[in-house]
């Protein structure tokens, strides 16, 4: 029962992992930078998702508030912040450090705006159905609507960003586009506009992310939680498990995050939190340096 | 070209530049006295992020993390066995510098934003590792006394002045051996691996150890800079090191000049100078208290974003880029 | 005369690559460039396409400025471009790198009908539709470049070294399909070759390119008969 307990927490939590390394993907796809600030955009769409929570009354718009705006900032940031760098920025010394440092100075100017319009304190979002676990056979499982909720919620999201990839002309172009920007250009791509649409998606995907890691813990959020700096590493490193350049390679390497943290806190000590991510990391850089799936030019980039 | 003359002349540059220092204490109140020592602490970590990411070309954001491991090196000694101060800092040294060769072993594989990742990463998770072991103290941390001044110094010789004294005297000896370290044959290396590593190899170069042999020099610079912040706080405790450190002093780094260690004193005085600035800033405008506090991360981290965008290379070389720049259309207009 | 350029000049850098090239190319006309490794051939190709923005000089095509226009729009006024090493997206299966050619086009129905005269000129192509395109061979390869091209309806068409990379045999049929796709479409075909004989043995135009500089123009079989053309570029 244990076993199980410890299985689904994980699997959970790492249905929340992906979507955060999904967009690290879509990010790093469409732009080649790993977006550090990814978080904070999460947290940003958060409050978004709050504001229409105290307002509207439902979780249910919330959702969708927070996509929407997760989104529009995402874009917002592609189109000023990120175009201003290709510009300026690519060449000298900090050429190939510039997008790193941009981005975690973007994370602080969010987390500083943040702080000063909603205040240090912590708020809170109530979850829309009960986090008390199942029981079966007497006895009660950690596992609960919500965080049933949650994973059929992520498995939904993913069903539709695979049908959007796989099946129409717009993924087309957004898979042409990360793959051979110039190709896709020729055949009539306009690219510019697609990598926006690229950090535009992967604003709605953090943002659910971000909801959910709030509602998944205790509720509570403030801009200086230490839920979205590991929300920030986890996704990081599960984008990096599955390879940073694939979307199944993100949902695949979440969950392994997100089990095998769930494994270390439960079978050797619930200490290692935080650095647990770390280890994980390291094993899994050494023993399988291109990722869960397999690419080439995979650390080296 | 001129390097014999380049490294004999500084050294008395150096001792000089100590003298100044000296005089200097000497004069300004005792605030700006703390503000001294905060501002040699910055110099030497940030010279450590120069050193690391502006020569070797490999990013970290795990600093913070490494300047924690040698605050508690130096602060486990202190209280546990009552070393000498002296022996402290070069235990500080040490055990970061042995920190950084395992980090680096592991970078060497990696490179840009993996190892971005890989150190925050760590940045995160370290400082929380306190609290698995009763000999660090858990949240509260442990006391980091250095002792009072020597009394030969005179009765009027303040704690804040020794504390100045001593981190200023380490930032000279950690600049003078930076700056020599950069012009040996290492710091060679470290360009031309930056450069282009295959070409770097090509010549001959093991990059891969010459990348580790950077972040074992780093940490271990990095590590005396926690020592140091340590003894000016007087304890140490993960909240000291938290991911907005290891993110100023990227800032810091970036603002002087990624790559030029002559402007490393001018990251670390606006570092310093922020939060002043804000306060001043937050006043005028009579700005409630939750804007006064968060004024000074919006400008550290607003000022990160620009700098990158708008003097990507440093106030310095951006400088020198455009000279050589105006130098060139002039020579093809010519032509 | 459809493709106009005049005076047009580009830079990499410091360098000059293309150097006040003038050139016209009539509708329905398949040109070859041929001339040395770095004589400015895939520059002045790119160029055409928008991939390259010139330095000065105008390029115009069926009556309209095009200089500096992006290659996304060029597209959509009918300049294909397939570009230099077999220019396909090896993530991608074979019909998908076809559809990005018609990707713009929107309708379903025209992207349907040009897919078939794709599969209809390289059976081939239709034999490994679903099959992901690096799995192919090197002349499958460049015949998927070229099929995504003519997916997008082109009327102009810029081919950047087709055999690069390919057997001798494979080079024939490439060339052949070239020559017979010109005429049977009535494009218009600018052509940058490596290897002279071939390209100069289809073509209508031939045009020699030298450190960035035109330096003749002539019928194909005048160019070829030419000694001095011969000596320098056909190797005998």
């Amino acid at each position: 029962m244990q076993l199980l307990n410890t299985l689904l927490i994980g699997i959970t939590a790492g249905s929340i992992y992906s979507l955060m390394a999904i967009a690290f993907v879509l990010v790093w796809r469409s732009t080649r930078v790993v977006n550090f600030a990814q978080a904070g955009m999460a947290l940003l769409s958060t409050y978004f998702g709050y504001e229409a929570v105290s307002r509207l009354g439902s979780f249910w718009i919330a959702l969708p508030v927070a996509m929407i705006g997760g989104a529009l900032f995402a874009a917002l940031v592609e189109l000023v912040l990120m175009r201003l760098l290709v510009k300026h920025a690519s060449s000298g010394p900090i050429a190939g450090v510039a997008p790193i440092i941009a981005t975690l100075g973007l994370l602080g100017v969010i987390r500083s705006v943040i702080s000063m319009i909603w205040g240090g304190q912590d708020l809170r979002i109530v979850a829309p159905i009960s986090n008390n676990g199942f029981t079966i056979n007497g006895s009660t499982l950690v596992f609960s609507p919500l965080k049933l909720l949650v994973l059929v919620v992520v498995v939904v999201l993913l069903i539709l960003l695979s049908i959007l990839f796989q099946k129409t002309n717009l993924g087309l172009a957004l898979r042409a586009s990360a793959h051979a920007p110039e190709i896709a250009r020729l055949s009539g791509v306009r690219v510019d506009s697609v990598r926006t649409l690229g950090w535009a998606l992967a604003g709605a995907a953090g943002a659910v992310a971000g909801l959910f890691q709030t509602v998944n813990g205790n509720g509570n959020f403030s801009p200086d939680s230490i839920d979205f700096s590991l929300l920030l590493v986890s996704g990081f490193i599960a984008a990096v498990i599955g390879g940073l350049d694939s979307l199944l390679g993100a949902v695949l390497g979440g969950l392994f995050l997100g089990i095998s943290i769930s494994f270390v806190l439960m079978y050797i000590s619930s200490g290692l939190f935080f650095i647990a991510p770390f280890v994980i990391l390291l094993i899994v850089l050494f023993v399988r340096p291109q990722g869960i799936i397999g690419v080439k030019a995979g650390r080296r980039a | 070209m001129h390097k014999s003359k380049k490294q004999s002349t500084h050294l008395p540059l150096f001792i000089l530049g100590g003298i100044v220092l000296v005089i200097l204490s000497g004069i300004v109140d005792e605030l700006r006295v703390y503000q001294g020592a905060t501002i040699a602490v910055y110099v030497i970590a940030i010279s450590s992020i120069i050193l690391l990411t502006g020569y070797s070309g490999q990013v970290s954001l795990g600093h913070g993390a490494l300047m924690a491991v040698g605050a508690y090196a130096a602060a486990v000694l202190r209280a546990e066995f009552n070393v000498p101060i002296i022996l402290c800092f070069i235990a500080a040294v040490l055990a970061a510098a042995v920190g950084g060769t395992l980090l680096g072993a592991a970078a060497a594989r990696l490179s840009g934003p993996y190892l971005a990742g890989t150190t925050l990463a760590l940045a995160i998770g370290l400082p929380s590792l306190a609290n698995q072991f009763p000999i660090l103290g858990g949240e509260q941390g442990l006391a980091f006394d250095v002792g009072f001044p020597p009394l030969a110094l005179g009765e009027d010789f303040t704690q804040y002045k020794w504390y100045f004294w001593i981190a200023a005297l380490a930032a000279l000896i950690s600049m003078w051996s930076v700056r020599n370290i950069l012009n040996s044959a290492y710091g060679r290396s470290w360009r031309a691996g930056r450069g282009n590593e295959v070409a770097a190899q090509l010549a001959g170069i093991n990059t891969a150890r010459s990348k580790v042999l950077a972040f074992t020099i780093s940490a271990g610079i990095a590590g005396l800079a926690g020592a140091l912040l340590a003894m000016t706080i007087g304890t140490v405790s993960p909240s000291a090191f938290p991911l907005a450190l290891s993110f100023s002093l990227l800032t810091g780094a970036v603002l002087s000049g990624i790559s030029t260690l002559g402007g490393v004193i001018i990251g670390s005085v606006v570092l310093v100078a922020i939060p002043e600035i804000a306060d001043v800033v937050a006043h005028r405008l009579g700005s409630s208290e939750s804007v006064t506090t968060n004024l000074p991360g919006l400008i550290v981290s607003g000022l990160l974003i620009l700098t990158v965008l708008f003097v990507p290379n440093g106030p310095v070389e951006q400088h020198r880029a455009r000279k050589a720049k105006h130098e060139a259309a002039h020579n093809s207009t010519k032509k | 005369m459809s493709l106009n350029v005049s005076n047009l000049t580009v830079h990499h850098g410091a360098i000059c690559a293309v150097n006040q090239v003038s050139l016209a190319v009539p509708t329905g006309t398949l040109a070859a460039i041929i001339g040395a490794n770095g004589a400015g051939k895939t520059t002045l190709l790119r160029a055409l396409s928008g991939l390259n923005k010139p330095t000065s000089g105008v390029v115009n095509w069926m009556g309209q400025t095009i200089t500096a226009e992006k290659p996304e729009k060029l597209v959509r006024m009918g300049i294909s471009h397939v570009s230099e090493g077999k220019s396909v997206i090896p993530e991608l299966t074979v019909r998908e790198n076809l559809e990005l050619g018609a990707i713009w086009r929107k309708d379903g129905k025209e992207m349907k009908e040009s897919l078939d005269q794709v599969v209809t000129i390289f059976p081939r192509l239709g034999e490994r539709i679903t099959q992901r395109s690096d799995t192919l061979s090197g002349g499958e390869r460049q015949m998927l470049a070229i099929g995504r091209a003519i997916m997008s309806k082109p009327k102009l068409l810029l081919l950047d070294e087709p055999s690069l990379g390919l057997a001798p045999l494979v080079v024939e049929q490439i060339f052949q399909t070239i020559r017979d796709l010109t005429t049977q479409m009535r494009l218009t075909v600018v052509l940058v070759e490596q290897n002279a004989m071939g390209a100069l043995k289809i073509a209508d135009l031939g045009i020699v390119l030298n450190l960035g500089k035109v330096v003749a123009v002539d019928h194909a079989q005048v160019l070829i008969q030419d000694p001095a053309v011969r000596a320098a570029y056909l190797g005998y």
